[in-house]
């Protein structure tokens, strides 16, 4: 895979960090999953952070991004859609885009509260925004929605510390290897597609209701995502910084300290940060569908005793706390690799 | 010999695990795994023309109308809110929303209003497989090249030759990039919304299997999804490499430049 990578200088200015990029988009041919993940802002906010067109490349914390379109890079380079006077401009749309979108939400609720009113559909089946939003609030106040809300999350992270900790160990090893890598390859690009959900059946006899069986489907669905992310991760070491850290005498150990792990991490954060969303998909499905209990289960409880205010009440209850979840993953992400633009933003001036 | 060595690293992994499995279940019969021979038989018993056309053909169908659907919506809507600056900021936060909420539990809502049938089925698909077409597209339409933009206008393209020509071909690599993430949901939420309420398709027919305790035709049902999940991609990397060849060819110069 990265083998053959040319060695690029050490100047991140210049077409060094290209060929690389180059070479991670080769290797992401199939799998820019992570592209649509990768919201507005992310990529901008770093481009600001950063000086120069070529830095914002090789800062680029979402390895996975989508290929940068021919029309983009073939004509012009990146110089158009980067720089200072960029940043200026979006500073000054701030608040208006915030107005805009609340705008944009209060229309949406707005519709809702008048459809069933007026009778365009049937008020028991789909009762006006301001009842499921009074239900949302006053399950604010309840123990059991509480527990419910417990239980999901707990589902979630178990499921998801299991999930990284394997495919981060697996990826690791795996990765570090070019046979094991191609000795493995065409398993797991078979095992990935098998959609996780199929093992719903099989969760459920051998765990019935437990907790464990959300867990297995956690497990199976996020693993793959982040083991993916590993392999490219620890694909892209540069191998000049390889071949320095070993004429240093730095041992494995400490190869893989302080060259691959930092190399990968902005890789493992992008499925750590893909596999949150999943994870959240399917401790729910699994409450829907198996009983595991959670939210899920008590959704699927309140439509079946036609509860309807309460059963919207819960949808939009798991919609935030998707909501929640990205931000807090997006949070921790910028966290994590706050070191990544700035030190080389450093480096460069 | 580089072909030899190639093949014995594509199929020597899976042989040693199907050679794990056969040592495992050999010795007494456990309930849970069949052994590989009996899943195989199991598989060609269950899996006949019968049920093709009962279970796995509406399916089908309705995965194919729901990943249509989505392409189509999240293409055409990805075009007009990228396009414009203020539509996206109007519509961004309450597409994030809805993204967020996990497509499953829309399942409940849907079967009240719209019932249990086919609709609902591909509604629930869509709702779920739109949001990564829909998102790259406007990712994929924002980030064009403000030149290129540019002069097209100056040229006097109109808005369908530069949609045709300037905005979709440059937005493509992203959409496809959603679209592939956009399969395996659709997969996904096929799957669920038969489990759901159902009485015929995929999803219906393995959970009944476990219902009933029939434990290799449910590691059947298993596996021929597993099947339909590898074929999806590999029908898509096809696609993709046959509507996206120009690019690739591309950036195989600009990299060898």
């Amino acid at each position: 895979m990265t083998d053959e990578s040319s060695s690029p200088g050490l100047d991140p200015r210049g077409d060094a960090p290209r060929n690389r990029e180059e070479e991670v988009h080769r290797l992401h041919r199939w799998e820019s999953s992570a592209a649509a993940d990768r919201r507005g802002g992310d990529i901008r906010r770093h481009t600001d952070v950063s000086t120069s067109a070529g830095l914002d490349i090789a800062t680029r914390p979402d390895p996975a991004a989508p290929l940068t379109s021919v029309a983009q890079s073939g004509a012009t380079g990146r110089a158009t859609t980067s720089g200072p006077g960029r940043a200026r401009r979006r500073r000054r749309r701030g608040w208006s885009t915030r107005l805009l979108g609340a705008a944009g939400v209060l229309g949406l609720l707005l519709t809702w509260e008048i459809v069933p009113r007026v009778g365009l559909v049937n008020e028991r089946f789909m009762p006006p925004a301001s009842e499921a939003i009074g239900g949302l609030i006053t399950n604010f106040g309840l123990t059991d929605f509480w527990v419910a809300v417990f239980d999901t999350m707990h589902a979630w992270a178990l499921g998801m510390v299991i999930a990284v900790t394997m495919a981060t160990a697996l990826g690791f090893i795996i990765g570090s290897s070019t046979f094991l890598r191609r000795f493995t390859n065409s398993t797991i690009e078979f095992l990935r597609p098998v959609p996780s959900v199929a093992l719903i059946p099989l969760a459920v006899l051998l765990f019935g209701v437990g907790i464990e069986s959300s867990l297995m489907l956690i497990v199976y669905a996020c693993f793959w995502q982040v083991l993916i992310q590993v392999l490219y991760g620890v694909a892209d070491v540069d191998s000049v910084a390889m071949n320095t850290a070993r004429s240093y005498g730095l041992g494995p150990v400490a190869r893989m300290r302080h060259v691959t792990f930092p190399t990968a991490l902005p890789y493992i954060m992008t499925g750590v940060r893909l596999a949150a969303a999943v994870a959240l998909i399917l401790a729910v499905t699994a409450q829907l569908i198996i009983g595991t209990p959670g939210l899920g289960a008590e959704i699927s409880r309140a439509q079946s005793g036609g509860n309807y205010v309460s059963m919207y009440a819960l949808v939009l209850a798991t919609g935030l706390l998707g909501v929640l979840i990205n931000l807090v993953m997006r949070m921790i992400e910028r966290k994590v690799l706050s070191w990544h633009s700035s030190v080389r933003t450093e480096v460069a001036a | 010999m580089t072909y030899i060595r190639s093949f014995l690293n594509i199929v020597a992994l899976p042989l040693i695990l199907l050679f794990i499995w056969f040592l495992a279940t050999l010795g007494e019969a456990s309930f849970f795994v069949p052994t590989p021979q009996l899943l195989v038989e199991t598989f060609i018993n269950t899996w006949t023309a019968d049920r093709f056309v009962g279970d796995v053909f509406p399916s089908l169908g309705r995965l194919i109308a729901g990943i249509a659907l989505s392409i189509l919506i999240g293409i055409v809507g990805g075009l007009l809110i990228g396009s414009f600056r203020w539509l996206r900021a109007l519509l961004e936060p309450t597409l994030e929303f809805f993204r967020a909420i996990p497509p499953t539990v829309l399942i409940p809502v849907l079967m009240l209003l719209i019932g249990i049938g086919d609709e609902m089925k591909v509604s629930v698909i869509v709702l779920g497989a739109v949001w990564p077409i829909l998102l790259n597209t406007i990712e994929g339409v924002r980030s064009m090249d403000e030149v290129l933009a540019d002069t097209s206008r100056t040229y006097g393209m109109t808005k369908i030759n530069s949609i045709r020509y300037l905005i979709l071909p440059s937005a493509m690599p992203q959409i496809m990039a959603g679209i592939r993430q956009s399969l395996s949901i659709a997969l996904i939420l096929m799957v669920i919304s038969e489990m759901f309420a159902s009485t015929e398709g995929l999803g219906f027919a393995i959970v009944q299997f476990q219902r009933s305790f029939a434990i290799p035709e449910m590691w059947s049902g298993i596996v021929l999804l597993g099947l339909i999940g590898v074929v999806l991609s590999f029908i898509f990397q096809l696609a993709e490499r046959w509507i996206l060849g120009w690019y690739h060819g591309l950036r195989e110069i600009e990299q060898s430049a």
